[in-house]
């Protein structure tokens, strides 16, 4: 007996001609089709006007996916976070006007930290464009400095070309977000489907592989160098070099610090670990940076939040700058030996050019400096942020993927997580998007099936996104959401107790903010609650257990911990609080 | 600080010029002037741009303008032997007084009359930017009514075999 549903599909398997038998395909037939050639399985996104002949399409299909997000922001930071997590391209399909522009936040969350997200914009009819037509936007302009590259297809015999185009861009050289806009009229008209084998762009010619004559050179300054530091910034985990990272430091003995989106490309627990480095930075990775001779920069990007003054940046070193991107080299650091490649195979080709330098007395003296100023926070009755990182880590182990907003809780996340494992670190960097942690989370957790996925956000951040809950219901997703809960934009608090002789103008939410555990029950996830020291392991341990449902544990910390150390905003390593 | 042409080779689509205009703006470059037409390949356009800056600042426009993925070769013309030319059409008022000196002016400028009426003359001038801005100066205590200038176009001058600095080498005077 067949099912009704059964009867139903057939009906409708039976009403339309199968996508990939017919001659002739539409515009959103073809895009479909392009996009199960490019091997997308999910596709974040939401319905509306010029883009339903699309969703049709994709209403049988099992792969692509489509994932209903509550937001187009969401549908972003959900293909964000599914590109970290994996290194795949994330995907985005959104209709024209308003749909559009919900994605720009994203999308240059997206391009600040380099990430291969294809987004998919309807677009009104060709002949109504400029017209002021119904939810008509010129998006291309919009985010035209914020994307890698953008397409507007004016015609259904470029839809393949396109595609092809729009995500070979987005995954090589420098990856970062494209942007393709599908006007309604070309959705809908007709053609033959031919997906091109190869691209051809004639101004696009990434640099794989580093010049071996600058490579030679560098190896020989860091056999020569006594005091060398590793910085390692989101490059290397772009271009899954991990690996060969590993086995350069401990070759040549030189320590390691990562940037906010390095994290993860160097395991913490190694000794040769400094942790991370800048503002927010460990003491040592910063007094190492300040007194080092030779700064091998990896995929990095001298960022001001890294440097502080610029000029008092690692002031007794030469500087050696691997990236793929030529731009981002003597941008703000004038270098002195530039080489221009992906991390992974410039790595590569320095690994037999490389000795093992004597770096004995300076480990020794790093060695000191880690002992003498460690990490630290006040222990106390009320439940401490750090803690609660610490228990997160110790439940929840080394393979967890964890994704942060960004504030207070991030940095603390970035400074007491120790990340063994690339990629388990999905967090907004350079432009520090609020609202960013807790949809990216859903989009890493579809991206890896089986592995536990934690988002670790605020009571502030997490309030801008938190419709996305009906999504992680939806898709049923195990994850769990540590809201680090102070009733305070708790990083804007710090600078004004710091800064602004403690006026704390407009940052109290805790008189406002909703009851957390009942604002996530209502939508049918599980809320929990903690407010005391001893109760953050057992809660965790019983949030792993919850099955098919995303968790959302309200932590109850103390209300006035600060981030430290700390670098004032413009002072230079030297100036550090701790 | 100093003024560099830059002659870009970017495909001939829609939206290239808005993308690299963008550019400009967007990280605050500055730009004095930018010319841009079809080449004698249809599918590509040259753009001549004249900026200032300094070398760290020169150094970040090329790269961002090799960056865009419209943009096919980037040539700094600053420090190579180029020839560069600009045309200004300036309408000058005159009387049946002035309106010989005027003319002798634009004789001196090799410039040409193109348009004339009781009241005003129009003067197309064509040259290196420091010669059509000498004109310009010339003429305006006659009162410049209105004036359009195109901008720098500049071409690379073609290899001769010569030795590059053939000027200062001995050339029987």
């Amino acid at each position: 007996m067949q099912t009704v549903k059964e009867k139903e599909k057939e009906k409708k398997m039976v009403a339309e001609p199968n996508i990939f038998t017919k001659q002739r395909l539409t515009g959103s037939e073809i895009l479909v089709r392009s996009l199960i050639e490019e091997g997308v399985e999910h596709v974040f996104g939401y319905p509306g006007g010029v883009v339903i002949p699309v969703f049709d399409k994709l209403y049988n299909l099992s792969r692509p996916k489509i994932v209903l997000c509550r937001h187009e922001q969401g549908a972003q930071h959900m293909a964000d976070g599914y590109a970290r997590a994996s290194g795949k391209v994330g995907v985005c399909l959104v209709t024209s006007g308003p749909a559009a522009t919900n994605l720009v936040t994203g999308i240059a969350t997206s391009f600040m930290d380099s990430i291969p997200v294809v987004h998919l914009t309807g677009q009104v009819g060709t002949t109504a464009i400029g017209n002021d037509a119904f939810q008509e936007v010129d998006i291309i302009g919009i985010t035209r400095p914020i994307t890698k590259h953008s397409y507007l297809v004016r015609d259904v015999n470029e839809i393949t070309r396109t595609i092809k185009e729009a995500f070979y861009i987005a995954r090589t050289g420098r990856p970062g977000p494209v942007l393709v806009d599908l006007p309604k009229d070309v959705l809908l008209s007709e053609t033959e489907f031919h997906y091109p084998e190869t691209v051809n762009i004639p101004g696009y010619k990434p640099t794989e592989n580093g010049h071996i004559q600058q490579i030679r050179k560098a190896a020989e300054v860091m056999a020569t160098a006594k005091r060398p530091v590793l910085y390692v910034g989101g490059g290397a985990i772009a271009s899954n070099a991990a690996g060969e990272l590993n086995e350069l430091a401990h070759k040549t003995n030189i320590p390691v610090t990562t940037t906010l989106l390095g994290l993860g490309a160097f395991p913490e627990n190694d000794p040769l670990s400094l942790g991370m480095l800048g503002m927010h930075g460990t003491w040592y990775s910063n007094m190492a940076v300040n007194e080092c001779d030779l700064l091998i920069a990896v995929g990095s990007r001298f960022d001001d939040r890294v440097t502080g003054k610029v000029d008092a940046f690692a002031p007794k070193a030469k500087f050696i700058h691997i990236d793929i991107d030529p731009a981002s080299i003597s941008k703000n650091i004038k270098v002195d030996y530039p080489i221009v490649g992906s991390c992974r195979s410039v790595l590569k080709d320095l690994l037999p050019l490389v000795q093992t330098s004597d770096t004995h007395d300076w480990l020794e003296m790093i060695g000191h400096w880690k002992q003498t100023h460690p990490l630290k926070y006040k222990k106390s009755e009320k439940i401490k942020p750090q803690y609660v990182i610490e228990a997160i880590h110790e439940v929840c182990g080394d393979d967890t993927i964890l994704s942060s907003d960004v504030g207070q809780h991030q940095m603390w996340l970035a400074l007491h997580y120790k990340f063994i494992k690339p990629r388990t670190n999905v967090t907004s960097g350079g432009l520090g998007t609020m609202g960013f942690g807790f949809p990216a989370a859903i989009g890493a957790a579809l991206a890896s099936p089986g592995r536990k996925v934690v988002a670790v956000v605020g009571d502030g951040g997490f309030q801008m996104t938190a419709q996305e809950i009906s999504t992680a219901v939806g898709q049923r997703l195990e994850i769990i959401v540590a809201i680090i809960n102070n009733g305070f934009l708790g990083m804007v608090r710090q600078w004004q107790e710091l800064f602004f002789g403690k006026r704390y103008s407009h940052t109290c939410l805790e008189y406002t903010n909703p009851d957390f555990v009942k604002l996530v029950e209502a939508y049918g996830a599980v809320g929990m609650r903690v407010e005391r020291h001893d109760e953050v392991v057992p809660v965790l341990q019983k949030a792993m257990q919850v099955k098919n449902l995303p968790v959302f544990i309200d932590f109850r910390v103390d209300r006035h911990e600060n981030v430290f150390p700390m670098i004032p905003p413009g002072k230079m390593a030297t100036d550090i609080i701790e | 600080m100093q003024q560099h042409t830059i002659s870009l080779l970017v495909e001939n689509k829609f939206g290239v010029q808005a993308r690299i205009a963008n550019l400009f703006s967007g990280k605050g470059y500055n730009m004095d002037s930018i010319c841009v037409a079809e080449t004698e390949n249809p599918e590509l356009s040259r753009m001549t741009i004249v900026t200032t800056g300094d070398d760290m600042v020169i150094e970040q426009i090329i790269k961002q303008l090799n960056r865009l993925i419209n943009v096919l070769k980037v040539v700094d013309l600053t420090f190579e032997d180029h020839i560069n030319r600009e045309l200004a059409l300036i309408k000058i008022n005159c009387t049946a007084t002035t309106r010989s000196s005027i003319i002798q002016i634009a004789d001196i400028f090799q410039a040409k009359i193109v348009d004339i009426s009781p009241k005003t003359l129009t003067i197309e001038v064509t040259g290196g930017h420091s010669k059509v801005q000498a004109c310009i100066n010339m003429l305006q205590p006659f009162g410049i009514k209105e004036m359009a200038r195109t901008g720098i176009v500049a071409l690379r001058r073609e290899y001769t075999g010569r030795s590059p600095d053939w000027s200062s080498s001995k050339i029987p005077a």
